[in-house]
């Protein structure tokens, strides 16, 4: 019944899994990091340097101090809830990177349906802040839920929006075929024909992940610290690990759909793209990300929290008529076939 | 059987167990926000089970949709009502024969109708599992858009007429609204707000002077 090919595919499997597992940890981890020394920077401080050269053991030494503190349960809590909930929002962070392409065929699934993949994941993480503030019977709790769930609501509808535009522009859902779509040099990715979605969409992933400015959820001032004020601990950390998971997927996810993936971006640059042929293509891919992912500490060390009324703003009256106009101008140029990117 | 048979009927299963089960806990449990979310739990297995019948498009669009929105916001309004359904839920055993009487009427309906002779590989052929490249989404788009024009053109019009019926059924009249306009609010000059007053600067006597002074 079960052959030994079968089980060496199951390992193959289970490899490339771990393969993808222990980079991305290891980039959560040193995100923290990078986020303390890069906002320390930017607001003239020094930020952790002790531990080891430079402070590069001070993500270890936050792990560590998570993992031996007290798991602590609130008395009128709901129980079960309370534990699944971390689970809930951690396992959609993760499972999504089974359909991203790192380079040319590194991908664990080839989905033909990539993109909604990613879009059905990242909506189910919201559960679990929403089940964590519910069951943590506490009122900062539920109100930190409550603001979460409003937010992805609103923001899921125009970064749905911009995919579309991505996907009328690529002419398919896998992600692959999205960056392959894209090449040809700089002037061929996709930021330049859908700069609005990229914009609408960048915006929108930062309010989908729950960062500054967009934090309503967690709002230290406000709410303590929202949907995971009773967390302590590993469920803490679980919490925070799916956060962070998250910003570097929505980081990859722009640079696959708007600039080109781990496409060079010296293509079609005679001189520069011999010269540069020897990088391979996850060094470009992570460059691209690791932009995105500055930007995001960037955009948290300098622009001050929105008011509640003015997200919902931005998302309902600004953000979602961009993409409706810009999908239909996005029609337009795919059916003319304007070159350089639809001929 | 390969491994592949196994591991799909192992899903298959649980799958389904997980959808009978929880199907029964969204009517079983007391509290309505674990009934919803026992109902979202029942969608992601249902979802699941769409994915073993390469229906890859229904199955995300049905967590995207269901799960992801509209779900949310159904709990959203559960979590923020503050409704107790113990003591509605205690009276409810004297339905009971009424309910099984309901209940076996609905089973000898689907019985006749869904019946397992009307199935089986006699009746139909073995379903073929689609090759690779197979896209569901192509496939299912080229269909809406061509043979079913007219009916989704018409079902997206009835949806997009209910979506304004119920905000202009919600929306306050015009004279209660208060509206916010933001391109008003931004473009305030101080001017608007504050009023500068001068006036002469006061010689203020401290008490304690004033009494030195008498003196």
């Amino acid at each position: 019944m079960i052959t030994v090919n079968d089980l060496i595919s199951f390992g193959w499997i289970l490899l490339k899994i771990i393969i993808i597992l222990i980079p991305l940890v290891l980039a959560v981890a040193y995100l923290t990091l990078a986020e303390r020394r890069v906002i320390g920077f930017i607001q003239c401080r020094i930020g952790p340097n002790r531990v080891g050269l430079r402070g590069v053991g001070q993500p270890i030494a936050d792990a560590l101090k998570l993992l031996f503190k007290e798991l602590i349960v609130p008395t009128p809590s709901n129980r079960y809830l309370f534990i699944i909930a971390p689970i809930v929002s951690f396992a959609p962070a993760i499972a999504v990177w089974s359909v991203i392409p790192f380079d040319k065929g590194w991908v664990l699934a080839n989905v033909n349906a990539g993109l909604l993949f990613v879009l059905a994941m990242t909506s189910i993480g919201v559960y679990g802040m929403l089940i964590a503030g519910w069951a943590s019977n506490s009122k900062y709790s539920f109100f930190g839920a409550l603001r979460a769930t409003a937010q992805t609501v609103s923001y899921e509808i125009a970064m749905g929006f911009a995919l579309v535009g991505v996907l009328l522009a690529a002419n398919s859902m896998n992600l692959q075929q999205i960056v392959l779509r894209q090449q040809g040099g700089i002037w061929h990715w996709f930021w330049i024909p859908l700069l609005p979605l990229f914009v609408v969409y960048w915006i929108s992933g930062v309010a989908e992940t729950n960062r500054a400015p967009f934090d309503v959820a967690e709002g230290e001032s406000e709410i303590v610290a929202g949907f995971h004020v009773e967390y302590s601990g590993i469920f803490f950390a679980l919490f925070f690990l799916a956060e962070y998971a998250n910003m570097i997927l929505i980081s990859v996810l722009a640079s696959l759909m708007f600039l080109g993936g781990w496409l060079s971006p010296f293509q079609g640059i005679p001189g520069l793209e011999t010269f540069f042929a020897w990088v391979p293509g996850i060094i470009w891919l992570g460059l691209k990300a690791s932009f995105f992912i500055l930007l995001y500490l960037w955009m948290r060390a300098t622009f001050p929290r929105y008011r509640y009324d003015q997200i919902m703003r931005l998302g309902w009256k600004i953000l979602i008529p961009i993409t409706l106009i810009w999908i239909v101008v996005t029609g337009f140029l795919v059916e003319l076939h304007i070159p350089p990117w639809f001929n | 059987m390969t491994i592949n048979m196994i591991l799909e009927q192992i899903v298959f299963y649980a799958a389904a167990v997980t959808i009978v089960f929880a199907g029964i806990m969204v009517i079983g449990s007391r509290n309505p926000v674990r009934g919803a979310l026992f109902l979202v739990l029942a969608f992601v297995a249902s979802a699941i089970l769409w994915i073993l019948l390469e229906a890859e498009f229904l199955a995300l669009a049905l967590i995207f949709v269901y799960v992801g929105a509209v779900m949310t916001l159904f709990l959203f309004v559960v979590m923020m009502l503050d409704i107790n359904l113990e003591p509605m839920k205690t009276r409810f055993v004297r339905y009971l024969p009424l309910g099984l009487l309901v209940m076996a009427l609905v089973l000898v309906l689907v019985i006749f109708a869904v019946a397992p002779q009307h199935f089986g590989t006699a009746k139909y052929a073995v379903p073929q599992h689609a090759s690779a490249s197979y896209s569901n989404v192509k496939e299912l788009g080229s269909v809406l858009y061509t043979t079913y024009m007219y009916p989704f053109e018409l079902a997206s019009v009835l949806l997009l007429v209910a979506i304004i019926a119920a905000i202009s059924l919600a929306l306050p009249s015009s004279r209660k609204r208060r509206l916010q306009r933001p391109g008003e609010q931004v473009q305030v000059k101080r001017e608007d707000r504050l009023r500068m007053v001068k006036m002469q600067a006061e010689k203020k006597i401290l008490p304690s002077r004033k009494w030195l002074k008498k003196r």
